[in-house]
Parts: structure tokens; C-alpha cells; sequence
């Protein structure tokens, strides 16, 4: 065992992460003030640079890159099949979406989109949607958390729990479950999930109707989140935003009917976006609302997959969800950029192949948290210290995405 | 709109040498262009009523490699009202390895263009914050490069862990 060197001298520390502001560019009356980066309203691990003037926000310069694990490296140094776990953990609390965006990009660039079978996209579907429940519940309990409301926070993690469990049942994990491969499945679903899934769907149901009483038209809560850190809809665009904040400025942009990819065009469900009936339209209340809305909207998508599964593609003896995964994954020579619509947005792989082997030249995730956050800075300046942490969590970032 | 119509309007505003190349085989279909003018083609592209490419999807570098001694570098558009996509790609020289930035066309580049500098050390032009935003300010090198080596040691600490080390 050889000791670990480690030169310590006083300067190390501001060049390893060095501020942004100095002593001298600050106004009288001006300070910095560090948050994080361990904080309980950053999911993940973020270091904020806010400059204050007394209590209004100045200023604030994120530093990020302390999650960062060369997800572009690695999956530009093994074949495109055994990338899949590393694609679990850009977001880790909705790991199946990212797996089907990937996965799907990769079906296209071979162009066997089409050959797989209907049962396989379906329970694809479905197991994307009940993690897109699982990780709103996650940006909705921790956000009343970080406003300061305890109960609902423990109200959809307790109906959180169920879905993981559902979750693991199928593939035998947790959080990162490695579950949607090139072409088909890991598995088929267990005997008797459906039924299960339909009992669970039954049961949530009534408690989103809580939901909304207790969280979403609770009085605190609008009066903490109304009006605070109000996003237009071209700043929106400008700054690259997409999904539920895109959406709870107003705009009715969602991949998976603008795509229309998988099977969600034979799906019937709405989009809801924001309409400013709390304040203006754009605010963490609309984020949060926006949200919620989805919920319901995945329940809607849930009950019509597992209405496929049980009547039109049933489970057969002989089905094999693994009968159409490639040996060899080896795409023609290409740029391809396919994206997809994850629980926080616009999740994009820029993939290159060289049409000779089945590692790709370059990968590039293009993640929805990493523009999402980009725009903090620019809606936060003049509110207060305590409204900055309710607009960090309205942004619902997962800093696994933002370094990757 | 078609790719050849792209091309059109690129070619009516900046002359017939501006589009270099088509590329159908990417998937949106590719215009590789002229790295110098690459703002005023975004800006152009941003702003005409017919293309309205108003959201940057993503932004990324590749680096071909010492032998060739070319970078690229790849925008992925997209207009949201006339739901259309375009892919641009422009070739620059891997020595100096400069182009203009695309900031103040849509400010999401910001950080797409610190990534693309922190990992592949494109230099963009006229970006008003160009720091490293995922590794470590004074780490050296740019790891997405072809001839990256990892340095053994970050500040005394070993990089790479031998078999048996359990530190």
C-alpha cells in the first residue's frame, strides 16, 4: 500500500473551484454566498455562486462538474449493447426513459424500428410511464419538501415505493434496472404484473385527487410559488428548455406527440401546460401544477397499455422478447441525432459510426437538465434568497444528467 | 421544407461557396458550411420566416484525429412552429481550432460551447465566459481529444488505480 501524496497549500482550494466573482467586482454592501454543494434543495451535487445584496439574489453562477463520470468516454469505448447501463445513470430516477430514447436511436440507425414486435413496445411503454410517475413524484415531494411542506413529500414517496417495487419485480432492480435492450427485452413481464399494475393504478388514483388538495391548492404553497421566478416562453426556447418547464410557460411542445414515436400515436392522452391560474403564467406554481397534470396523464397512458397487453398483444408461450436483438449491433456509416422525451425533457444522443465496428466514434447525450439549468440565473436575479430555492427545485434537475 | 431548400436560402443570402457540402446520410439531413460565417448563417436561419430554426437541440465537437488534422463542430436545429430539423456541420483546423461562437443566437450555446471547450478544446470566438465547466479548472488537456493522454497524477493524487491498491 503506497501513501497518497496530497500537497495541500491554501490556493489548491480556489483552483479547484475557483469563483467566478472576486472580492474586488463586488458593489458595497454586496457579498458571495455559497450554496451547496451538498443542499437539500439541489438534487445532486451543485455549487451556486449567489452574490447578495442584503436578500436579493444578484447574481448566482452555477459550478458544476463535480458528478462528472465521462459518460461520453465510455460509451465511445464499448459497443453500443453494453452502453445501456451507463445510459441508466445520466437520470437516475428515470432511468427506464433514458434507456428507450438510447435504445430507440439505436433501432433507427439500424432501421429495425419497425420489426419490433407490438407487445415488446407496449410493456416499453408502459414501464417508461410508470417511471415517469415515479421521477415527477420525486421533483413534486422533494419541491413541497423544499418549500416546507413534510406531508405530501411522504404522501408520493409511499406511492413512489410502489412503483419501484413494481419496477423491480420486473427486472430485478431497483433504480437502475438495464431492462430495455437493442431490439426487444430483457425479460418478458412477470406472470401476473398486469394485474397487479391495474390494482396499483386503482389505488394511486384517488390519491392524486389528495395530491392536489393538499399540495397543489394549498394556500402556502400558491403563495410561495405564484408570481416567483417567472419564465417566458421565448427565453424558454432561447435558453434551450423542453419539458415540463417549457411546458408550464405555455407552450405545448411534448416529443412524444411532436415525434410520435414507439406506440404513442395510437395513445390517447393530453398535454397540459401551464395557464397562469395561481399568477403568471411561467412560475413555479405552473412547473409544479404542469407536473401533477402529467401524472394523471401517464395514468391515462398506463390503464390503455396494460388494456393492450391483456387483450390484443397477450402473453404467449413462444413470444420471446429477445428473438430480435442483433448479434452485432454495426450501423452504416452515419451521423444520427434521435431523440426522445424523458421525464425532465428533451433527452438527444448525437451518436457517428464509421459502418465498421459497433462502438460509436463519438456519443454526445444531449441531456434536458443541462439546459434546463442553464436558465437559472436568468430567473432568479431579484427575487429573494428563499425564493431562489423554490425556483431550483421547480427546475427539477438531476445533476447525474447535467454532468453526466 | 426540403434539404436542397435549405440551401437555397443559404446560398440566395451568402452566395453559391457558402454550402460546401450536403450530407443526406446524417439523419436530420446535413448542411456542412462555411465555419467562417457560421454566426451570420445561424443568425440567418434563426431569423427567416421560412426556416425559423428557433431552439438549438445540441451542440457537440468531434475531434478526427492528428492525421487528418480537422475538427468538427455540429449543430442540431430545430423550428418548433414548422416542425423542422436541420443538422449543421462545419469543419475547422484542429491547430488553432477556432470558431465563432453562437451565443448570442440562442443563449443555450453558452454552456453547449463551454462543454464542447472543456472537453474537445474548440476555442469559440467572441463567447463571453469561455471556462472549463465539467472537469476541473486546472486540469490539463482535453480528454475527447484523439491523443489524450490521462496525466498520472492530478495535484499528487494518482489517477489510475492499481489492482490490489485499495485507496
Amino acid at each position: 500500500m503506497s501513501t497518497i501524496e496530497y500537497k495541500y497549500k491554501p490556493g489548491n482550494l480556489n483552483a479547484s473551484a475557483p469563483a467566478f466573482y472576486k472580492e474586488e467586482n463586488l458593489k458595497r454592501e454586496e457579498m458571495v454566498i455559497n450554496i451547496g454543494p451538498q443542499h437539500p434543495s439541489t438534487h445532486g451535487v451543485l455549487r451556486l455562486e449567489v452574490v447578495t445584496d442584503g436578500e436579493i439574489v444578484v447574481d448566482l453562477v452555477p459550478h458544476l462538474g463535480y458528478l462528472h463520470r465521462c459518460f461520453e468516454k465510455h460509451a465511445q469505448s464499448v459497443p453500443f449493447n453494453q452502453a445501456i447501463p451507463f445510459v441508466d445513470r445520466l437520470d437516475y430516477v428515470a432511468a427506464m426513459n433514458s434507456e428507450h430514447a438510447f435504445v430507440m436511436g439505436i433501432e433507427k440507425m439500424l432501421g429495425i424500428e419497425n420489426d419490433i414486435p407490438k407487445r415488446v413496445e407496449y410493456i416499453r411503454v408502459l414501464v417508461a410511464e410508470l417511471n415517469r410517475i415515479a421521477s415527477h413524484f420525486v421533483a413534486i415531494g422533494t419541491y413541497g419538501l423544499d418549500i416546507g411542506a413534510f406531508t405530501p413529500f411522504l404522501w408520493v414517496m409511499r406511492d413512489r415505493e410502489h412503483i419501484q417495487r413494481l419496477l423491480e419485480w420486473i427486472s430485478g432492480a431497483r433504480m437502475l434496472y438495464n431492462y430495455i435492450w437493442v431490439g426487444g427485452l430483457f425479460y418478458d413481464l412477470p406472470v401476473g404484473f398486469e394485474e397487479k399494475c391495474l390494482e396499483f393504478i386503482n389505488y394511486l388514483k384517488p390519491k392524486l385527487v389528495e395530491l392536489d388538495d393538499v399540495l397543489i391548492n394549498n394556500k402556502i404553497f400558491v403563495e410561495r410559488t405564484a408570481n416567483i421566478g417567472v419564465l417566458p416562453r421565448n427565453l424558454a426556447i432561447n435558453y434551450g428548455v423542453t419539458g415540463p418547464v417549457l411546458r408550464g410557460s405555455g407552450l405545448k411542445y411534448d416529443l412524444r406527440r411532436v415525434d410520435g414515436y414507439s406506440v404513442y400515436p395510437e395513445l390517447d392522452f393530453d398535454i397540459p401546460v401551464g395557464k397562469g391560474e395561481m399568477g403568471q403564467t411561467g412560475d413555479c406554481w405552473d412547473r409544479t401544477f404542469v407536473r401533477v397534470q402529467e401524472v394523471k396523464e401517464s395514468v391515462k397512458i398506463i390503464e390503455q397499455c396494460l388494456e393492450k397487453l391483456t387483450k390484443e398483444h397477450k402473453r404467449t408461450r413462444d413470444f420471446d422478447p429477445r428473438a430480435m436483438v442483433p448479434k452485432k449491433i454495426r450501423p452504416k456509416a452515419q451521423d444520427f441525432y434521435a431523440r426522445a422525451e424523458n421525464s425532465k425533457g428533451e433527452l438527444g444522443f448525437f451518436f457517428r459510426t464509421d459502418g465498421r465496428s459497433d462502438i460509436p466514434v463519438r456519443c454526445k447525450a444531449r441531456a434536458c437538465s443541462f439546459s434546463n439549468l442553464s436558465v437559472l440565473a436568468e430567473i432568479t436575479r431579484g427575487h429573494m434568497v428563499a425564493d431562489m430555492i423554490a425556483i431550483i427545485g421547480s427546475i427539477d434537475f438531476v445533476m447525474g444528467e447535467v454532468d453526466r | 421544407m426540403e434539404i436542397t431548400d435549405f440551401k437555397q436560402l443559404l446560398t440566395e443570402e451568402f452566395g453559391e461557396d457558402v454550402v460546401l457540402s450536403i450530407d443526406e446520410n446524417a439523419t436530420p439531413k446535413a448542411l456542412v458550411v462555411d465555419a467562417t460565417k457560421i454566426q451570420a448563417i445561424c443568425l440567418f436561419l434563426r431569423d427567416h420566416e421560412n426556416s425559423f430554426f428557433d431552439m438549438l437541440s445540441c451542440l457537440t465537437a468531434i475531434d478526427n484525429g492528428p492525421e487528418a488534422n480537422t475538427m468538427e463542430v455540429i449543430y442540431n436545429l430545430y423550428s418548433i412552429p414548422h416542425e423542422h430539423s436541420l443538422m449543421l456541420k462545419t469543419v475547422i483546423d484542429r491547430e488553432s481550432s477556432e470558431i465563432d461562437s453562437v451565443e448570442s443566437v440562442w443563449r443555450t450555446a453558452d454552456w453547449h460551447e463551454r462543454e464542447a471547450y472543456d472537453l474537445l478544446g474548440v476555442n469559440f470566438k467572441g463567447h463571453p465566459d469561455l471556462r472549463r465547466i465539467l472537469m476541473a479548472a486546472d486540469w490539463e488537456g482535453h480528454p475527447l481529444r484523439q491523443d489524450y493522454v490521462e496525466p498520472e497524477t492530478y495535484r499528487g493524487m494518482k489517477t489510475i488505480r492499481e489492482e490490489g491498491d485499495p485507496s
